[in-house]
């Protein structure tokens, strides 16, 4: 019960910050000089073609351009009436994209979910790297598996992910013939989903995958290994020992579960830099997720489209976050919010 | 100290029965604190040898123009794409000083490429405190000599030339300039904003409190990285590289100070209740002046450290910026900038040298991350 209010709870803040958030994506949105379509009509008028002129005029009038700021902003969002009554992001719609001539829905469609796959395939492979490798680090401290773990990850932290990607892509074609590009073969696009096509995508996972979570993995187990090495030294530790439990188990029964909470807290620090890395490699990769088209539309200054990405990727962040603190309410009985009284 | 027949050993000063046993120890407590930093530090081997490096680097960035053999954008038509050139000092067997061979390149009719290779019959010698292409010793004072220069009608690639013909090597030198220099500005921007917000914050506490930490919480749990490219997005193209140079600097601190703020925050909170605070407090002293002269100085050096260990965060950023073409622009060479021909596989495939400006940005980064490490283990002296 003190679960599910907890969580009820968390749910109306996460929903309070996406407000915030928005205002500030779309002042963001907004803060080059001009629109995509005033820009387009200086440009249409200069080459004298009126046809288009009428055309853009119109969707102007439609999506409220002529409008000042703040009903704008209000109309976008969907909390005031439009040209067509309330229809903004809250009714489930996302706007119309300039520079595709096409709704944004229709146009960001099926790689949502597949921004969502990556960013998944990338949070497991976080953990199932961090660890292994962390508690392995912190049994073994200064040896040569805590001293080579820390220099690769080390090293994961300093190369820029999109050359770890691109080099990674090279070399894992070479070597092992992963295929290179894209999140599926092509021809799979628009097909429906088999049996066929949940394999290609698996296997074109493996490098993004890879480049994405190497350096929250490695972060992660450095913060791990601390944790450990904290708990290792203390009384418990020795009686276990003193008693004769045998040292993996021990491990896992005690100091593990301690060291556990911040690991699973800092999945909610690490998802924003995560999902940075995503689109950033995406966009190297061409990978068929959000990233590219925000890169396409903030550069030809298509704000609904950009717009909507950028409250995606943050609403992906949000979640996660909220449902890392969840997650960590249920598996640390100490953690209670404020509200709650004895 | 005298050693008696004994082996023992024997203090030459005359017996002085007054002199404090603690005074040998004292003088260790009561060294200034940067001595006591320094001393710790100086056991810390990476991050002192990382920290001279970056010293070094940051020292030479003025005279860049002195080392690198050619301009930043100056362009070898003859030789785009042209492999990186060793530097040798024996030809057949006879030392005659470091020279090169030079390049002939040839026209590959099947590959449509042109093929470079060394002329291995004719060593040219290189030239040193020659003159050449003039450049400007830290931006003011015209020079035109260089380190060392090409032998005459030769070129001198060390690492390669790119899709244009521009020696890499010098261009990485430039790049430096811009590259190493964001992340200080980003950084300094990042400090203002965090302590500032941060101290608010912390010493007022109540309602400012309140919206400052639902401020950082936001921007905290947004990815940065969309943010960045949007905000830079919106950077008018017809700006100068140097005004686009300071605004992408900008916006990188900008995003970058909530986790400062956060820790600059729970120190005050905790400092608030000492003693001297409100003794200060109590003689008149105003807010900004309790802040700056008896609260800030306190954790300084800690906020140092973790300014530090961002420092590689940003110039990440800038590099990833204009590897996307939102950072900095073309004119204007930065690592970035360079690595952004490196973009796509087919050329790291035949030209694996426009890939080379990564290595200067993972040395770069590995150092600050040591020498930040190192900093924030040696700042408080008195922990064992």
């Amino acid at each position: 019960m003190e679960i599910l209010r907890y969580a009820f709870y968390r749910f109306g803040t996460m929903l309070l910050t996406l407000w915030v958030v928005s205002i500030l994506v779309f002042v963001i949105i907004n803060l080059p000089p001009g629109d995509y379509l005033s820009n387009q009509i200086a440009e249409l008028r200069a080459s004298g073609q009126s046809a288009g002129v009428a055309k853009a005029e119109f969707l102007r009038n439609e999506y409220a351009l002529d409008k000042p700021l703040w009903q704008q902003y209000f109309i976008w969002v969907g909390f005031m009436p439009g040209p067509h009554g309330f229809s903004g992001l809250v009714q489930g719609n996302f706007g119309w994209s300039f520079e595709f001539d096409r709704p944004v829905a229709e146009i960001v469609g099926d790689s949502l979910w597949l921004t969502v796959l990556v960013n998944l395939a990338a949070v497991v492979f976080v953990y199932v790297v961090a660890l292994p490798l962390g508690v392995l680090a912190a049994a073994r401290a200064r040896s040569w598996v805590d001293y080579t773990s820390a220099f690769v990850g080390y090293l994961g932290l300093a190369t820029p992910n999109f050359l770890l990607a691109l080099i990674l892509f090279y070399y894992g074609h070479r070597w092992f013939n992963l295929p290179i590009g894209g999140l599926m073969d092509p021809a799979f696009e628009g097909e429906p989903m088999g049996w066929e096509k949940v394999k290609s995508i698996l296997i074109h996972l493996i490098v993004p995958t890879f480049v994405i979570g190497t350096s929250g993995a490695s972060a992660m187990m450095q913060r791990l290994r601390a944790n450990m090495l904290d708990e290792l030294g203390k009384p418990y530790v020795e009686t276990a020992i003193a008693k004769g439990m045998s040292p993996s188990r021990m491990l896992a029964k005690y100091p593990l579960r301690v060291a556990f909470n911040p690991f699973v807290a800092d999945i909610g620090n690490l998802l924003p830099a995560m999902i940075s890395g995503s689109v950033l490699v995406s966009v190297v990769l061409g990978l068929q997720t959000i990233g590219p088209t925000l890169l396409t539309a903030l550069k030809t200054q298509d704000m609904f489209l950009s717009g909507f990405v950028l409250m995606f990727v943050a609403l992906l962040t949000l979640i996660g976050t909220m449902i890392s603190d969840v997650l960590l309410v249920l598996l640390d009985p100490r953690i209670r919010y404020e509200g709650r009284d004895a | 100290m005298t050693q008696l027949p004994d082996g023992r050993f024997v203090d030459d000063a005359p017996y002085d029965p007054q002199a404090s046993l603690l005074e040998l120890e004292r003088k260790d407590l009561d060294a200034p604190n940067w001595v006591l930093i320094w001393r710790k530090f100086k056991t810390h081997k990476l991050g002192l040898i990382s920290g001279a490096f970056l010293l070094i680097c940051y020292l030479l960035l003025p005279v860049v123009g002195f080392i690198a053999p050619y301009g930043p954008n100056q362009r070898m038509s003859e030789h785009l794409y042209s492999p990186p050139q060793s530097i040798n000092f024996f030809h057949e067997g006879e030392f005659i000083g470091p020279f090169i061979y030079p390049m002939t390149s040839e026209a590959d009719l099947e590959t449509f490429q042109w093929v470079f290779k060394p002329d291995y019959d004719t060593p040219l010698k290189l030239e040193f405190f020659c003159e050449a292409k003039g450049y400007n010793i830290a931006g003011l004072i015209p020079s035109n000599t260089h380190l060392f220069c090409a032998p005459e009608g030769a070129t001198l690639f060390l690492w390669g030339s790119d899709r244009l013909g521009r020696d890499i090597f010098s261009r990485i030198l430039y790049g430096a300039q811009l590259s190493l220099t964001v992340g200080l500005i980003g950084i300094s921007v990042s400090f203002v904003l965090g302590i500032f917000f941060g101290s608010v914050a912390g010493y007022f506490g109540g309602k400012i409190d309140w919206v400052i930490n639902r401020v950082i919480e936001v921007l905290r749990s947004l990815p940065e990285l969309p943010l960045w490219l949007a905000l830079s997005a919106a950077v008018p193209s017809n700006w100068s590289p140097v005004a686009v140079f300071f605004i992408i600097s900008v916006i990188l601190g900008i995003l970058d100070w909530p986790g400062l703020a956060r820790s600059v925050r729970a120190k005050f909170l905790s400092l608030r209740e000492e003693e001297y605070v409100r003794a200060a407090e109590m003689m008149g002293a105003s807010s900004g002046r309790v802040i700056r002269k008896h609260l800030i100085p306190n954790f300084m050096s800690h906020l140092i450290a973790s300014a530090t260990l961002s420092i590689p965060a940003m110039i990440l950023g800038e590099t990833a910026l204009s590897f996307l073409g939102l950072g900095l622009r073309a004119p204007a060479v930065s690592w970035g900038v360079m690595l952004n021909d490196a973009q796509n596989l087919a050329s790291i495939e035949i030209y694996p040298w426009t890939a080379i400006p990564m290595l200067p940005i993972v040395v770069i980064v590995l150092a600050f991350n040591f020498f930040g490490d190192g900093l924030r283990d040696s700042l408080d002296p008195y922990q064992q």
